[in-house]
């Protein structure tokens, strides 16, 4: 019973991982380039939320369901604006740039995101709202479940389908994954690859909104560095799924998720870290191109 | 660069203690967190210490000479204490120092302030290890042992508690350090340990700890942490369904702890300093001061023990007639039932406070008083 809890403990946070994952593996995808502001813009999406939450409460009644919604989508829109504006002013005008500059361009804009922050919203951690009623939805003997763990499972699969469907079934999706494929074969028939780019920025940064929301429903105190370990951690989900591979990227995300969860819970959470990087460093020895990342699998 | 040019100034050793303090004024160095993730702590020990200061210096100064307090920010930060310090030593040239209240961090200081021959206090950083560094390192609180084996006797002898939990954070040197003191006092009391889990400070998921901790279904959980981490695990373990009280240190209390963990800390106890409930005129006199000051906020145990740093620093000072470093160690090595708001303070051989403890519970969202407990 110990262990389902664990496993159930894992999933949840894992699902988080694999929300943030997803932003990394898209804009590789469609760049070739690792966006290490992901973390960060997680971290403004959670903030979005703590100074969105005591509006809407004026409209809508928090805690409730409708009010949570509301808050998800609001900080969505917010990060999704804010992943266009990141992309047009700091990576677009290095996009034919070496790769190097960008990635220490991205670097840059990460420092200035959490030290903006710090010096906008304070440093000291604040207690983000409730805006889930909380309660234990199953008791089976000692397995308990509450339903911010359900919802933040329920929520990643929804958004996952979702996305999903963007890419696979929608024009402006084809139109990403041609870009990925190759851009200038795209351009050359008449795609816009400016759009489809700051598109892939809005929907990765939205997708992190999603999960700093998650997570500060589920962990309520949130800082401006809040974003550097999970967006570590999901950098690495990403990786081991496979980079530019979004299947890959929420598998790798609930792989960390369960085996830093169970390290902690069955042999010490100092050696949390060190045994989930060892777990990504075992698998890439074994299969360099990661769980998933085959030459023709579908890349956006 | 600015760390850098401080840290370069710092090599400049011997200019410290040669420096006579300038003026009519005695420079006196203050380091704390005033920013970062125990902020809460530094800003309460700090507002103490500049109330005391204010009322030195309102009632004449020392030696006739006001204070002139010096404060500056480690952001909460491992690595900024030293360089701080050495700043305030160095180049503003200090006569003593007063900080800090995590331990880690008044550790980071004592060997500079030991090097230089600088008296420094630490209000309340409570590991054993902050005033071995060196005789020239003082405080004003208890330490871990002490702390550790009063709520040891509590769960036991109090709450009757027979099985217990241990949830430290293993980053922290005062959490490690009073879990192992804890440990002791409780199984030579008879009790058992049935879960011992650890966490790293920052970390938000506890989830796994506290699933293998409700397996060993334990009678209460020892968490000595600090706030931010204690308010997310008491609400984690709710939620897991583990309803045992959970109790700790002084690391619990902050005025930010209630608004983290909410209903879930409810029934839990900590020792600690300090109760603005002691009904004594020293403490009321104290707490009437600081609300008068800063706009009716009631002072916590943090705030209690920066006031006493200060004025037992500035009672050192007036009894070895001086601000030579070496004269001031040795007024302070000699403190006996010194009357600070924390209760009567005596230097031990190991420049520690011997000095009564504190139980608090929360009720209702408030931190109620339960007892005293005298060393």
């Amino acid at each position: 019973m110990e262990f389902l809890q664990q496993l159930i403990n894992g999933l949840a946070f894992g699902s988080i991982l694999a929300l943030i994952a997803l932003g990394y593996t898209m804009v590789y995808g469609i760049l070739r380039f690792i966006n290490f502001a992901h973390g960060d813009v997680f971290m403004l999406g959670a903030f979005s939320g703590f100074y969105l939450a005591p509006k809407i409460a004026t409209f809508v009644p928090l805690p409730s369901v409708a009010g949570a919604i509301l808050v998800l989508i609001a900080s969505m829109a917010i990060c999704a604006a804010l992943g266009v504006v990141i992309e047009r002013f700091a990576y677009r005008p290095l996009r034919k740039s070496p790769k190097l500059t960008m990635l220490i361009t991205a670097i840059g804009v990460s420092l200035f995101l959490e030290y903006a922050g710090q010096f906008t919203f304070g440093a000291s951690p604040k207690r983000f709202p409730e805006i889930l009623p909380v309660y234990h939805v199953m008791k089976v003997g000692s397995l308990s479940l509450n339903s911010n763990q359900i919802i933040v499972v329920v929520v990643t699969i929804l958004l996952l389908l979702a996305l999903r469907f963007i890419v696979m079934k929608t024009k402006i999706g084809t139109a990403m994954r041609a870009v990925s494929f190759n851009p200038e074969a795209a351009a050359l028939m008449g795609i816009n690859t400016d759009i489809v780019i700051s598109f892939t920025f809005a929907l990765g940064s939205a997708l992190a909104a999603a999960a700093g929301i998650l997570w500060a429903v589920n962990y309520p105190s949130i800082d401006p560095l809040m974003g550097i370990l999970p967006g570590l951690k999901a950098f690495v989900a990403a990786v081991l799924g496979g980079i530019g591979n979004l299947p890959g990227a929420a598998l790798g995300g609930i792989i960390i998720g369960v085996t830093e969860t169970l390290v902690s819970g069955y042999i010490s959470s100092t050696y949390r870290d060190a045994i989930a990087f060892a777990v990504l460093i075992l698998i890439l020895l074994i299969k360099p191109s990661g769980l998933l990342g085959k030459k023709d699998i579908e890349k956006v | 660069m600015a760390a850098l040019l401080v840290s370069f100034t710092g090599c400049k050793k011997s200019s410290g203690p040669e420096m006579q303090p300038a003026g009519d004024t005695i420079k006196v160095g203050e380091f704390a967190s005033l920013t970062g993730s125990e902020a809460t702590f530094g800003q309460s020990s700090h507002k103490g210490t500049v109330l005391a200061v204010e009322a030195i210096n309102a009632a004449g100064g020392v030696l006739g000479k006001k204070i002139d307090l010096l404060t500056e920010d480690n952001q909460s930060q491992a690595g900024q204490s030293s360089t701080v310090v050495r700043k305030l030593i160095s180049s503003d040239g200090v006569v003593a120092i007063l900080g800090e209240v995590a331990s880690s961090r008044s550790m980071e200081a004592a060997p500079i302030c030991q090097e230089n021959k600088i008296p420094m206090i630490s209000p309340s950083s409570t590991n054993p290890k902050v005033t071995e560094t060196g005789d020239y390192i003082f405080r004003v609180c208890f330490i871990d042992p002490f702390q550790g084996t009063v709520m040891a006797n509590f769960s036991r002898k109090t709450l009757k508690l027979n099985t217990v939990a241990v949830l430290p954070d293993v980053k922290s040197d005062y959490s490690m350090g009073l879990a192992k003191f804890f440990k002791e006092g409780f199984l030579a009391d008879g009790g058992k340990i049935v879960a011992e889990e650890n966490y790293s400070g920052g970390d938000k998921d506890f989830n796994a700890q506290l699933t293998a901790i409700k397996a060993a279904n334990p009678d209460g959980i020892f968490v000595p942490g600090y706030y931010t981490e204690v308010g997310l695990i008491a609400m984690q373990a709710r939620q897991l369904g583990i309803t045992v009280p959970m109790f700790g240190g002084d690391g619990w209390e902050s005025s930010a702890l209630i608004p983290i963990g909410g209903k879930a800390l409810e029934g839990d106890y900590f020792s600690t300093h300090f109760s603005p409930q002691d009904s004594s005129p020293a403490v009321q006199n104290f707490v009437k001061d600081y609300q008068a000051k800063y706009n009716g906020e009631t002072p916590d145990a943090m705030a209690a023990l920066g006031y006493d740093s200060a004025m037992m620093l500035a009672d050192a000072m007036k009894r070895a007639g001086s601000t030579d470093g070496a004269k001031i160690r040795d007024a302070l090595a000699a403190e006996v039932n010194f009357p600070g708001v924390t209760g009567n303070i005596t230097m031990d051989a190991s420049r520690n406070a011997s000095k009564p403890a504190v139980i608090l519970s929360i009720t209702n969202g408030v931190f109620q008083y339960v007892e005293t407990i005298a060393p």
